[in-house]
């Protein structure tokens, strides 16, 4: 397997499942406008996978096309942080995870738009673009659920606090992640965490919220081991393709 | 028979005819995806580059580029993507966004830059397309279409889209 398309997946993996986390909230949001705001975010988010896994399917040379990667992986394949794979929690959690992941998804394509892979470098630009306004999103929500009712606030406090231990996992840099930062092809994440702490320290004392004491975090997805969440998740994102190889509509 | 070869400016004006399946005022040239057209000895390639990632349109606008190239005779189309550089809506002309206007969505402002995001800041107000008030609020970034944001005109009390700009 070529680095290349070991981290390919690991961009990939992680917007497709939190797309598809987050399209789950389709005709379930709280308001109409959220309805479609967190609709159309999810639909950026698998639209990212499909370039991302459509590169991925070329460098890796697998015979595999990019819906294959994506409907006939198992768990243990899959290479997203664990934060993505959690299940969507009440519309605090979801917009606390928006955030968390939304900053480190935006400034990762900050610095992979200048990675030595063209076509990487150019779906990154396009990435940017999409994250930026995914973050004004999740942060002006995070101002007004942290400013608003106490019910609001407190929920918000606690899904800040349950996810805080999942953040750790996107900074965790391994050893492909630096041969891919040293080579150009890719970013080392360990890089990003001093910006991400700052944005999101920022976001969190203007939202009124306590930034947890970091304890421990948990790890493990880049490498398949995942939570008890993603087979199910996987369950239903893959059961059309499962029961019904290559059908198409 | 063969077809005769189409020139630069007679294939740009075949795809000025093809529209935004999503946002039937604007043509895909005005739009700015199309980056290059060329004539070769099979037919013809048409270079475009997506508008946004998911955006469910461009496999449409694909075959709408294809189809109308086949009723103008040619004979091989092929529809090339490139990402570089990343479309933005500063491409769009000054007639276009008048088109827009008249349409009844409010054009895009410049794009945003790069550098830190404003959260929880106010934003300059959109003008209504309707009335030409500028005193308008927005509602949400999300629109019907991944390209268009809400909001409502306090001059005539219309809610209005805008055609976001990034």
């Amino acid at each position: 397997m070529s680095d290349s398309f070991e981290y390919l997946l690991r961009l990939a993996d992680d917007r497709l499942v939190l797309g598809h986390r987050l399209s789950e909230w389709c005709g379930h949001a709280p308001i109409l406008e959220e309805d479609i705001a967190l609709a159309n975010i999810a639909l950026d988010l698998v639209g990212q996978a499909n370039l991302l896994l459509t590169h991925a399917a070329a460098a890796g040379n697998t015979g595999r096309d990019a819906d294959a990667l994506a409907f006939l992986r198992d768990a243990i394949d899959y290479r997203n942080a664990l934060i993505v794979e959690l299940p969507k929690g009440d519309f605090a959690f979801t917009i606390a995870r928006q955030f968390f992941y939304g900053v480190f998804g935006m400034l990762q394509s900050e610095a992979l738009q200048k990675s030595s892979d063209t076509e990487l470098g150019g779906i990154a630009a396009k990435m940017l673009k999409e994250f930026r306004y995914h973050v004004r999103h999740s942060g002006e929500w995070m101002l007004r659920l942290g400013g608003g009712t106490d019910e609001s606030h407190a929920r918000l406090q606690r899904a800040v606090d349950d996810l805080w231990r999942y953040t750790g996992e996107l900074f965790q840099a391994d050893d492909l992640d630096r041969r891919v930062g040293a080579s150009g092809f890719g970013v080392d994440p360990s890089e990003l965490e001093t910006a991400w702490r700052a944005t999101v320290d920022d976001i969190l004392q203007r939202s009124g919220l306590t930034t947890p004491a970091v304890t421990w975090m948990q790890r493990g997805g880049r490498e398949g081991k995942h939570t008890e969440h993603l087979g199910l998740m996987l369950a239903e994102m893959q059961v059309l393709q499962r029961q019904h190889p290559g059908a198409t509509w | 028979m063969r077809a005769p070869v189409l020139s630069r400016d007679e294939l740009y004006a075949i795809l000025d005819e093809v529209k935004d399946p999503e946002v039937p005022v604007l043509s895909v040239v005005e739009l700015g995806i199309i980056r290059d057209v060329e004539a070769t000895a099979e037919g013809v390639v048409v270079t475009v580059t997506p508008t946004y990632s998911g955006c469910p349109a461009m496999r449409v606008i694909e075959q709408d580029i294809t189809q109308a190239l086949r009723d103008h005779g040619v004979g091989e189309v092929e529809v090339r993507t490139v990402f570089t550089p990343a479309w933005t809506t500063d491409w769009i002309p000054a007639a276009a966004r008048e088109k827009l206007r008249a349409y009844g969505i409010a054009p895009p402002g410049i794009s945003d830059p790069q550098g830190p995001i404003a959260i929880g800041r106010r934003r300059a107000a959109v003008r209504c397309p309707f009335c030409g008030s500028g005193d308008t609020q927005l509602r949400s970034e999300f629109g019907s279409t991944a390209c268009k944001s809400i909001h409502v005109c306090r001059g005539c009390s219309q809610p209005f889209e805008e055609f976001k700009a990034i």
